[in-house]
């Protein structure tokens, strides 16, 4: 029978290992390094729809990556959905910016881009958002096309 | 002639059947007597140095080759879309989500497994496990729970650690060997892969994996016929049941998880 | 002429460790003891002896609870057997040791890991003590220089010699022998016998030996039961059996080649399988 210090060290040792990789997985390999572990602050905003965001989802400024999406819910009074972001406390915003639901690349994935605004004021945590775009849904913009086009055919007819 | 058919059909299913309560109970038995191990932690921690350590070596060669592989077919392939620079995105997501539980729990089958049964089916045939019984001590909490619970414990690890070596053999195929961008090859991956959803869902596989490979192992040398043809055919049992219990529930649990 | 003794013999006075009542025990479909009727009084060394296949493990794995009877009764100091995986049964199984016929030692102990084995698990003995009584009882069994040994490091007999140690730690009431002398030289046969003998004396236990070695069982046995085909064919002490004139126990005890257990395996006669078409 192996002697039962030098056990306890093998399976330390391999229990340990395996934490290693845990680590590893998660830092170097994950997106966990990005954001959890910074300080932030909550803002909402509320939108008309929200396409295909999803939680988590980037928050970026200027193209930079400046928060991540919380929870995204529905308000049955107004018939908006809210959206929750987690901030970066780096980076303040005016409290007149504005948030729009943009696309990455032509079929990507959808995140919320935010364009500072002029207040002297900041966005504290708890603040909303007012001035908000909705996703561009792609059966309305067709169907936007496709009357604009009939619009324009009657009007050359008349 | 057709009758004598379907009654044997009936006669193999009900066979079959009793034989899956048999395992179902015997399971129950286990995790039951898993339960009171808490108080001996030295037997299971025995038990994960034999599963986990002496498998080490062949997971960690394993997982870099599988990562070296990956980078060399996946750098082919995708430099003809000129998209190379996705190459850490490929190899992390392909180790994360299906390789690296999957491979591990086939690997672990092939070397824990098969000792494992062999073991238990050797006490068996030498009335140990009969000798234990007489003595008052019941062989499912002293033999089988702590293996089980050690391979519960020692899968997972073995697959994150095939993961990350497998990350790390494309990462030195793929960068240093091949050229491709090594920034690149990071952020993508980074941007790419979700903490919970790929790397977690991995880890959860993998501890599903080990359930039911371990299970299957020690089930086949329980019931092992006490001969060497029995202890035998109870191994390539063990190693045919478990792969293909793997390969269906890695199935299943890829489209549950994975929409 | 009537070989038969009639109703069992009790052998004198003492009250019985082990009683069987009109046991019925069947594997499958296949019968293996019919309506057995033994008792094993305390402090006695009893033998139960036959040929292969004649049951007499059988009443070993039904006595310690590893197999359960179709009919019939068994019971330890008055109580029955109880059920497996049963509290009880565990209960009485602590009162019992099992000599298993190849020792059964757990080949990734040493000798003294063995040993110590039944003590670790039933009893809270500081080490010191653990350790004492574990060389107390190798020593009984001559073998406390081969504490440190492997059981793949020593022979079959010294093997068997440590599981008799084992079998013996917690001190038990009743110790069951399955064929102790199976595959020994003459002087570890004659080592064994001594040892159980003196071993059951000095305990006070009671010693069921199942076994078809018939000099070496006879030498210690205080009273023996021959079984043929899973019934008790003749019982009474060793020096009865020698004198007595029953067929099966004459060719067994003389180790006849034929007898009541035939040579030949049944089927056609040889005239027969030679086309000789004479008569059976």
């Amino acid at each position: 029978m192996q002697n039962n210090k030098s056990l306890d060290f093998w399976v330390g040792l391999f229990v340990l290992l395996g934490a290693g990789a845990f680590v590893f997985l998660a830092l170097r390999v994950g997106n966990m390094s990005s954001m959890s572990l910074s300080d932030s602050y909550t803002v909402s905003a509320k939108f008309d729809n929200i396409g295909g965001l999803k939680p988590r989802a980037p928050i970026k400024s200027a193209g930079v990556v400046v928060g991540r999406i919380g929870d995204i819910t529905f308000d049955d009074h107004t018939f908006q959905a809210i959206v929750s972001m987690q901030m970066d406390a780096r980076y303040k915003f005016p409290k007149d910016s504005s948030a729009k639901i943009l696309t990455s690349g032509l079929l990507g994935e959808q995140y919320i881009g935010i364009e500072a605004g002029g207040d002297v004021n900041l966005l504290a945590s708890g603040d909303k958002i007012k001035m908000t775009q909705s996703a561009i849904v792609l059966e309305n913009l067709i169907s936007q096309f496709l009357f604009s086009k009939a619009a324009e055919g009657k009007d050359d007819a008349k | 002639m057709i009758y004598r058919l379907i009654s044997q059909l009936g006669q193999s299913v009900r066979n079959w059947l009793e034989e899956l309560g048999l395992a179902i109970r015997t399971l129950i038995a286990i995790l039951l007597a898993g339960l009171g191990l808490w108080r001996r932690p030295r037997l299971v921690t025995t038990q994960i140095h034999f599963i986990g350590n002496y498998s080490l070596v062949i997971i960690l060669v394993s997982g870099l080759f599988v990562g070296f592989v990956l980078a060399y077919q996946g750098y082919y392939t995708l430099n003809r879309y000129g998209s190379e620079s996705a190459l850490g995105l490929l190899v992390a997501l392909s180790l994360a989500r299906e390789l690296g539980p999957v491979v591990t729990a086939l690997l672990f089958a092939g070397r824990a497994g098969t000792s494992l049964t062999a073991e238990i089916g050797l006490m068996k045939a030498g009335e140990q496990l009969a000798a234990m019984e007489m003595m008052a001590v019941n062989p499912l909490q002293r033999v089988l729970a702590p293996r089980f619970i050690a391979g519960l414990i020692a899968m997972p690890i073995l697959a994150a650690l095939f993961t990350a070596m497998g990350v790390f053999g494309g990462y030195l195929v793929g960068v240093q060997l091949i050229g491709v961008d090594e920034g690149s090859f990071w952020s993508q991956m980074q941007g790419g892969v979700d903490l919970w959803e790929d790397i977690g869902n991995g880890i959860i596989k993998s501890i599903v994996f080990g359930f039911a490979a371990t299970f299957i192992a020690i089930y086949q040398g329980y019931q092992a016929q006490p001969t060497p043809e029995g202890v035998s055919r109870a191994t390539t049992r063990t190693v045919v049941l478990s792969s293909l219990m793997v390969l269906w529930l890695d199935f299943v649990l890829t489209a549950l998880m994975f929409k | 002429m009537n070989y038969n003794v009639g109703l069992p013999k009790t052998p004198p006075a003492v009250t019985n460790l082990v009683e069987i009542n009109n046991l019925h025990f069947s594997y499958g479909t296949r019968p293996i003891l019919t309506d057995l009727t033994m008792q094993f009084p305390r402090n006695k060394v009893i033998a139960v002896m036959g040929g292969s296949g004649s049951g007499k493990t059988t009443i070993l794995r039904l006595i310690g609870g590893l197999i359960a009877p179709n009919a019939g009764q068994i019971s330890l100091l008055g109580e029955t057997i109880a059920k497996a995986n049963s509290d009880a049964l565990y209960q009485q199984r602590r009162k019992m040791g099992m000599l298993f016929q190849h020792g059964a030692l757990f080949t990734d102990l040493t000798v003294f890991e063995n040993v110590a084995f039944p003590l670790r698990e039933h009893t809270d003995l500081p080490e010191s003590l653990l350790h004492d009584m574990v060389l107390l009882k190798l020593n009984a069994v001559g073998l406390r220089n081969a504490a440190q040994l492997k059981p793949s490091e020593i022979s079959g007999g010294m093997a068997r010699r440590v599981a008799l140690a084992r079998a013996i730690a917690l001190d038990p009431q009743l110790i069951m022998y399955d064929e102790p002398f199976a595959g020994l030289d003459p002087i570890s046969m004659g080592v064994t016998a001594n040892l159980i003998r003196e071993l059951n004396d000095a305990l006070g236990s009671t010693a069921i030996l199942v076994s078809h070695d018939v000099n070496e069982s006879f030498a210690i046995a205080d009273y023996v039961y021959f079984l043929s085909q899973g019934a008790i064919v003749a019982q009474g002490t060793p020096s009865e059996m020698l004198a007595s004139e029953h067929p099966y126990v004459q060719q067994f005890v003389n180790a006849k080649p034929d007898g009541p257990v035939p040579f030949h395996y049944p089927g056609n006669t040889f005239a027969q399988d030679l086309g000789l078409g004479g008569k059976a």
